[in-house]
């Protein structure tokens, strides 16, 4: 199921905020996603849920914690219009998550509560809720190659 | 090729390189502080379960460690992870760990430059988003996640798909009332908080030459607010001197070819900057210290990789001499040989005479992390680098960015204050 934001910028200081930087332990993060802008989230998120959002997904600091505190709440896929770098890498590299970039159009489709089905395969969402089919924007080749071994540490160069 | 080309064609053996390629490239130094060590130790953790040698690293000389996030320790967790830390460093056998207590010790990217940990030409990866600061000294210095870091200190080397470099040229000399940090924000504020994506932002022109080394390292620092994979400047004379006075030689300085490629080149005459301060919720949220909203603020921090430098440090107690602070207002020096030559040179009296508190070097409540995090509706003037919600402490607290000079400007009369303003 769909989770929404309809912002841009959606900073790793609110999906994780600073405070907690220093709790390692995956699941206690999880406890605290999306604090910053979203305090019901973890009450409401449940496992193979995605979130969708708009531009630079994920910016400033570099914390890990971030896709990890998403990852173990049970978020799938971030579906956003643009990721920002560290949040980006760290999602394929750490293979906590699938940062999935969509178009506008996509972006407006998709609603609250949406049932999505990723085919990764054929770059291609199926919003079950609405009978619609949307394309996604590829992955690189490297991105490809890290995300199908299973993360940076699988990966042969 | 540009000299972000250059360095990255040197560490991954190949004669050319241009944007998109992807390759994985030598890493020369690595950083991990308080923060992402604990989290590197968890990949280990979870490699180790996999069945992946973790035995050793790559190489611990090209390692070196910080504490700085969360000390003082606030509470129990933190403390823990200092210990973890030191367990880590000392079964690894990595020798530059600069610990909170025992003397030099500092925010990380002020000990990159104070203590020469990283030279002109390396590549230099570091576990925290602000490493992008380090390239003002002529490296391709570079933030990532935990996950990489691990890979690096096992394997020695990491994947990069070669940025493209937006070219940002300063034409003159920065006028006595503007510092780097207006000329950042400035920039920051035309191109958007994902300007610099995935990119390279170079620093060059006149008033680059004229901008003394700690100035350049706040353009550099602030690139991640752009989104930048780092931000760089082609090393001088002043670098060279510079690294000279903290011990390092035996370096040689890469430089762009003549014929370099830039995606885009942005030009500013210097003359025509002013005082700016990135209003709440966003460093891209600019407007010149003359227009800004008349809130009354509660409190002025000046700390920070950003913003609590020597000159920064300088530049505040210009402002403050002989005069009194309105607001609370924490000076927190980013390293204990900043702190010392704040000291020696009257800055730390003078701090303390205007009614300010000095604390100890630590990223402290610029990540809203502990020592003087923002209480729900409190307004803040800071010299750190970023303010979105929640940054500083409580989601509905507010930060206003701005350079040393108009915060202190700014902790005299308790509203927001251009320097040029004050009686």
């Amino acid at each position: 199921m769909v989770i929404k934001y309809e912002r841009d910028n959606i900073d790793t200081d609110v999906i994780l905020p600073g405070t907690y930087l220093k709790i390692h332990d995956y699941d206690e993060l999880a406890t605290h996603a999306m604090e910053g802008i979203d305090p019901e989230f973890h009450s409401k998120v449940k496992e193979g849920d995605f979130i969708v959002a708009g531009k630079n997904f994920g910016c400033g600091s570099s914390r890990e914690h971030a896709p990890i505190a998403l990852s173990h709440s049970g978020v799938k896929a971030v579906l956003a219009l643009s990721f920002a770098r560290i949040f980006y890498r760290n999602s394929v590299d750490g293979a906590f998550l699938l940062p999935i970039e969509i178009d506008e159009d996509t972006y407006k489709n998709i609603e609250n509560g949406d049932e999505l089905e990723i085919i990764i395969e054929k770059n291609e969402i199926t919003n079950l809720t609405k009978n619609q089919t949307y394309r996604i924007k590829p992955f690189s080749e490297i991105i490809s190659k890290i995300i199908l071994a299973g993360g940076l540490f699988k990966f042969k160069p | 090729m540009n000299i972000t080309e250059k360095i990255l064609a040197r560490a991954s053996d190949c004669e050319r390189l241009a944007p998109d390629d992807v390759k994985f490239v030598n890493v020369d130094k690595v950083m991990i502080h308080d923060v992402s060590g604990p989290g590197v130790i968890k990949v280990f953790d979870k490699l180790k379960k996999q069945g992946i040698n973790v035995d050793k690293l790559w190489d611990p000389s090209k390692v070196w460690v910080a504490e700085d996030h969360f000390v003082p320790s606030a509470e129990l967790i933190s403390a823990e992870n200092i210990v973890k830390l030191s367990n880590f460093t000392k079964n690894y056998g990595i020798d530059k760990h600069f610990k909170y207590g025992m003397g030099q010790y500092g925010i990380c990217h002020t000990i990159s430059h104070e203590e020469a940990m990283v030279l002109p030409g390396e590549v230099y990866v570091g576990g925290d988003s602000h490493t992008n600061t380090t390239g003002a000294l002529g490296s391709f210095a570079c933030g990532l996640g935990h996950t990489d870091i691990a890979y690096v200190l096992l394997n020695g080397k990491i994947w990069f798909k070669v940025p493209e470099t937006i070219l940002f040229k300063l034409n003159g000399k920065l006028p006595e009332h503007v510092m780097a940090k207006d000329f950042i924000l400035k920039i920051i504020g035309d191109i958007g908080t994902d300007g610099g994506a995935y990119k390279t932002m170079q620093f060059e022109g006149t008033g680059i030459d004229e901008m003394s080394v700690e100035e350049r390292l706040t353009l550099t620092n602030m690139t991640t607010e752009a989104g930048a994979k780092t931000g760089i400047i082609e090393p001088d004379q002043k670098i060279v001197d510079y690294l000279a006075a903290r011990g390092a030689k035996d370096f040689s300085l890469v430089k762009g070819d003549h014929d370099a490629e830039f995606a885009k080149i942005f030009e500013y005459e210097a003359s025509e900057l002013e005082p700016i301060v990135a209003k709440p919720y966003s460093p891209e949220n600019i407007c010149v210290v003359r227009e800004a909203p008349s809130v009354s603020l509660d409190k002025a921090y000046i700390g920070s990789c950003t913003g609590a430098k020597l000159e920064d440090l300088k530049a505040v107690a210009k402002i403050l001499k002989g005069k009194k602070v309105k607001i609370r207002t924490e000076v927190l020096p980013a390293a204990i040989s900043i702190y010392k030559k704040a000291l020696e040179q009257g800055f730390i009296k003078i701090f303390l005479d205007a009614g300010a508190t000095v604390g100890p070097p630590t990223c402290g409540a610029c990540c809203g992390a502990h020592m003087g995090v923002l209480a729900q509706g409190e307004i803040c003037i800071s010299t750190t680098n970023r303010n979105f919600p929640g940054r500083m402490g409580h989601v509905e607290s507010q930060t206003y960015l701005a350079s040393p000079l108009v915060t202190a400007a700014s902790a005299i009369t308790g509203k927001i204050t251009d320097p040029r303003d004050l009686n």
